[in-house]
């Protein structure tokens, strides 16, 4: 019972991780702007298939080819920046989403017509059997990516509490104007915080491709699994964001494990609705805080 | 700026003389049929290789003179794996390009969808999905025909061999999507004449990207063999899932395992995996005197050499249909109802991919059981199991 | 009703008496029958957005809801078809209120999210559990009235986009009337209705139940113009695109949802030439207008007639 008990534990967890990276993707461009940016299912993707072209295809060394997908990642969210949300000034919330959306098309064209529709894969991290728990298995690239949130995790706690341009950003978003009025470079943060949302999904994407396979279209589930354990860990907060994700996961394979699998999904999003409707800006976040800000 | 209208009216007079010449010189008007693919969208594995087909046969056809003489043209639509827009094309193939026949959609949903619209058109859609409800009953489906296997035709081919086995009491894990709920409708409905139990029924869907859960579920509950029904990424995952597992029980998947892709994404995985395919993947490994080897020699080569891919069996339900209305077009010419008719009757141990067909008045298929292979992983490479 | 808001009622009776008369074509009459369908659910969140301030992102859920109810009462009920599609409203409304007195207490993205599960759960349910499941069910009977069948298509144009216009008249009306105004002053500030004694609650509520009343209706004459459905008709993806349709029309103006909903699903059909290109073209369209026709395409061309009318004055 302990083995089988364990064994679904360890299948959410697998997944519950993956929600996390891509709904700690989501805060970043929140706490610095206060858009929730729809296209973070497609940076994912984008880590995971431009880590296979340079790792599978070009053939380049490990280290190599994670730099040059977190760059190529970089400049996509930087790109995005400049052309779509820049141009815009005094832009309505809900208008910069939808533009969001209307990105993650283009992105998702883009991505058909350079790798197909076929799914893509490359080998875990570390090669080797799966760890055995009392009889219940994890795989090694698994714990590759609990150990890659938890390090995305604490970078950008001491990036957000620590640094200047970490404090500016969150300035940015909670008040532009006054944080114009103290000297910051509202655009230039914006712009930091879109290549930064980018390059963590693309770490995300990277790290779970081994496990769960990448196409072009994987994208919008991604993201709104992540969207949801961003809302219910609350959203900005890391923390939230990453318990939301094990949350909703452990909730999955729990479900799949004790009820039936057909209902997974169902029964995790019945639980995010009940704690929004006690908690209405999530676990994490206090009503007055919630208050301060808009949306 | 007045001599322009003239210098105009002279070059139009030129452009239609010269389209004049060019259409007294292809001397037969073509014969036009439609196509109606999920070219794009969560079923693209499927209308990609179709559409493929689709444009490699237009091809070689017009290449060889076309159908006595007349060319063939396929005007291909994407339904973007939606019911909505397959309805939408159908349309305007039917109105806007008046076609003699459809090939295609690629999904049983998109195909159901239209069902009345076919009928009301009284012209032939000749399906590339397997739901039986497609072409069942056939009296309300009198204009609808389908090429690939009926679902419940690959679980036959599964169960016989499973009973060889000795095996009784398996667990099955189904896509949650049209694909994998019909595969698990046939699983459920004929698991008693084989005298099979299924000690567990699981789910998962399509972009989910670990089943361990379910695995491990289908091994508590004592099960002898696992069935996975599923197409796309899932099917990888879930043989990847089960390696890991060592579940020590053997993994069967459905006929959409079919592609060399996952044995390849697969890797080691994939080793032992059993499947019930058409013979068009393991077309080097059948006899030389097989009935549906040359055909399948020519249509794999030759697709590959233009694609630099496998058309695997989906592509080949695509190449069933089209290959079907031409030869009715080639005797019948292009009457709608008679080309309706001569697929009804006349194509009589037809091979095709897909198997060897017979059409009859109540059935719009034509391919049982006979039509799959059982087929195993072995080295990265198919052997057919005796 | 406002002078130009009859006028331009009008016009638009004038335009669905002509257009199938024009275009001759089925195929341009179907392209017409969903592009009403779509308009239906598109001025139901219309007034919930633009008016009352609340976004949804489940609008595919009571679209499934009307489809699936009012299927399943005239095939396995033997209802008439009228009674099914009454019945699935109900059904919606009932719905509708059980997630609006929660759910419309979150704000911005939290009740995005909100709906959006909601959305998700219908259509988890109806993949279990629905007649047919994941491959959906067929041969549901035409929509008829009085025991006549409407079978043709110019026939179902005509019945759909009356019911669109009826629908307009009765938002129009409802928008121009105290309610409306109640509306908008929600929309600007919540507290300050409140303090004034407006109940702010139950009139968002009652603009939910309304849209997702309209997306059923919608979702019922779907299912009896196909006569097949399956779930993947009612997923997020379709909220997200009625969604666009309100804000590429213009979100402060309900011929707005039209309009947007006219150009989302015609467009498709004109990127048909650009083959495997169109997802691509398609994104790329959406993205500038949304840059560039930033208030939607209504309020933008309603503001270059008055412009032009003002000119026209001066230069008297």
């Amino acid at each position: 019972m302990l083995t089988v008990f364990l064994q679904f534990l360890f299948s959410g967890l697998t997944v519950g991780a993956v929600y996390a990276l891509v709904g700690i993707g989501f805060n970043i461009t929140y706490n610095a702007t206060s858009i929730i940016n729809l296209a973070q299912g497609e940076f994912v993707v984008i880590g995971g298939l431009m880590m296979w072209f340079f790792a599978e295809s070009l053939k380049l060394p490990f280290l190599v080819s994670v730099a040059f997908t977190i760059i190529s990642a970089g400049i996509v969210g930087l790109l995005m920046e400049r052309l779509t949300i820049k141009p815009l000034k005094n832009p309505d919330l809900l208008l910069m989403i939808m533009i969001t959306i209307a990105v993650s098309i283009v992105l998702r064209g883009i991505l058909m017509f350079a790798f197909g529709k076929d799914p893509y894969v490359y080998p875990s991290f570390t090669e080797g059997e799966p760890l055995s728990i009392y009889g219940a298995i994890i795989q090694q690239q698994t714990l590759w990516v609990i150990g890659i949130t938890g390090f995305c995790i604490i970078l950008l706690f001491f990036f957000f509490k620590k640094t200047m341009v970490g404090k500016a950003m969150l300035a940015c978003a909670v008040n532009p104007t006054a944080a114009k009025l103290v000297g910051i470079n509202v655009s230039r943060m914006v712009m930091l915080s879109f290549v930064l949302s980018a390059v963590v999904g693309a770490i995300g994407g990277m790290a779970i491709t081994p496990i769960s396979l990448m196409e072009y279209d994987k994208g919008p589930m991604l993201a709104v699994k992540g969207f949801c354990a961003a809302i219910m860990g609350g959203l900005g907060t890391n923390r939230g964001a990453v318990i939301g994700g094990f949350i909703i996961g452990i909730l999955e394979s729990m479900t799949a494990g004790y009820i039936h699998s057909g209902l997974k999904d169902a029964v995790a999003l019945i639980i995010l609705l009940l704690i929004l409707f006690f908690k209405p800006a999530g676990i994490f976040v206090s009503k007055a805080m919630h208050q301060l800000r808009k949306f | 700026m007045e001599k322009a209208p003239k210098r105009f009216l002279v070059v139009l007079v030129a452009a239609l003389s010269v389209f004049f010449l060019f259409v007294n010189a292809y001397a037969k008007e073509p014969y036009r049929i439609g196509a109606l693919f999920a070219v794009t969208g969560p079923a693209s594995f499927l209308g990609e290789p179709e559409k493929n087909t689709a444009v490699m046969l237009k091809d070689q056809i017009n290449k060889a003179g076309g159908i006595n003489g007349h060319p063939l043209e396929i005007i291909i639509e994407d339904t973007k794996s939606d019911e909505t827009q397959a309805v939408l094309s159908a349309k305007k193939l039917l109105e806007n390009d008046k076609v003699l026949a459809i090939v295609g959609p690629s999904t049983t949903g998109e195909s159901m969808a239209l069902v009345p619209i076919m009928n009301t058109a009284a012209t032939p859609l000749l399906s590339c999905a397997a739901g039986a409800p497609i072409t069942q009953p056939v009296k309300d489906r009198t204009w609808i025909f389908k090429t690939p296997q009926y679902d419940i035709s690959a679980v036959e081919a599964i169960y016989g061999y499973m009973k060889k086995q000795g095996i009784s009491k398996i667990g099955i894990i189904t896509i949650s999507t049209g694909f994998g709920d019909a595969g698990k409708k046939a699983l459920l409905e004929i698991a008693p004449k084989y005298g099979i139990t299924i000690v567990a029924e699981e789910k998962y869907g399509p972009k989910d990207s670990d089943m361990t859960t379910q695995l491990t579920k289908i091994k508590a509950a004592g099960a002898q063999a696992v069935i996975n029904w599923s197409v796309g990424p899932g099917q990888v995952v879930v043989t990847k899932n089960w390696q890991a597992l060592k579940m020590g029980i053997p993994l069967y998947q459905s006929h959409g395992w079919g592609s060399k892709k996952n044995i390849e994404l697969a890797g080691k995985a994939a080793e032992g995996v059993i499947a019930p395919l058409g013979r068009l993947v393991v077309w080097d490994k059948l006899p030389d005197k097989h009935p549906q080897k040359a055909l399948l020699k020519k249509y794999t080569q030759d697709y590959e050499a233009l694609y630099k891919s496998e058309p695997g069996t989906f592509g080949g339900h695509a190449y069933d249909a089209i290959m079907m209305i031409v030869e009715a077009l080639k005797k019948v010419g292009p009457d709608k109802k008679k080309i309706r008719d001569y697929i009804e009757t006349n194509i009589q141990k037809w091979p095709g991919t897909g198997g060897i067909f017979n059409m009859s008045k109540d059935d719009h298929c034509g391919l049982d059981k006979t039509a799959f292979e059982m087929v195993v992983v072995k080295n990265g490479d198919w052997e057919i199991l005796k | 009703m406002k002078k130009g808001d009859l006028l331009s009622f009008l016009i638009f009776i004038l335009l669905i008496i002509l257009l199938p008369v024009i275009s001759g074509s089925t195929y341009t009459i179907t392209v017409g029958i969903f592009s009403g369908i779509n308009a239906l659910v598109a001025i139901g969140l219309c007034i919930l957005m633009g008016y009352a301030g609340q976004v949804s992102l489940g609008q595919a859920g009571f679209y499934g809801i009307g489809a699936y109810i009012s299927s399943i009462l005239s095939v396995h009920a033997g209802l008439p078809i009228v009674i099914s599609v009454i019945c699935a409203m109900i059904v919606a409304a009932v719905a509708a209120m059980i997630l609006a007195v929660p759910a419309l207490r979150l704000k911005g993205h939290y009740l995005a999210v909100a709906t959006l599960g909601f959305g998700e759960i219908i259509y988890i349910i109806l993949n279990e559990w629905g007649p047919g499941g994941p491959s959906g069910f067929g041969d549901i009977p035409h929509f008829g009235l009085l025991g006549y069948t409407i079978g043709s298509t110019t026939g179902y144009f005509y019945l759909i986009w009356g019911l669109v216009a009826v629908v307009m008249l009765f938002s129009i009306n409802l928008i121009n009337s105290g309610t409306g105004r109640a509306l908008r002053a929600i929309h600007d500030s919540d507290m300050a209705c409140n303090a004034m004694g407006l109940n702010v609650t139950a009139l968002k509520i009652k603009v939910f139940i309304l849209s997702a009343v309209y997306a059923s209706l919608a979702g019922s004459l779907y299912a009896h113009y196909v006569t097949f459905i399956s779930p993947s008709s009612f997923s997020l993806f379709y909220s997200i695109l009625v969604l666009m349709m309100v804000i590429v029309g213009g979100i402060t103006n309900l011929w707005g949802a039209v309009i947007g909903a006219v150009v989302i699903t015609v467009l498709p059909e004109l990127l048909r030439r650009f083959e495997e290109l169109d997802v691509l073209v398609y994104g790329l369209i959406l993205t500038l207008s949304l840059m560039f026709f930033r208030k939607g395409i209504v309020p933008i061309l309603i503001e270059k007639i008055k412009k032009l009318r003002e000119f026209a004055v001066a230069k008297h």
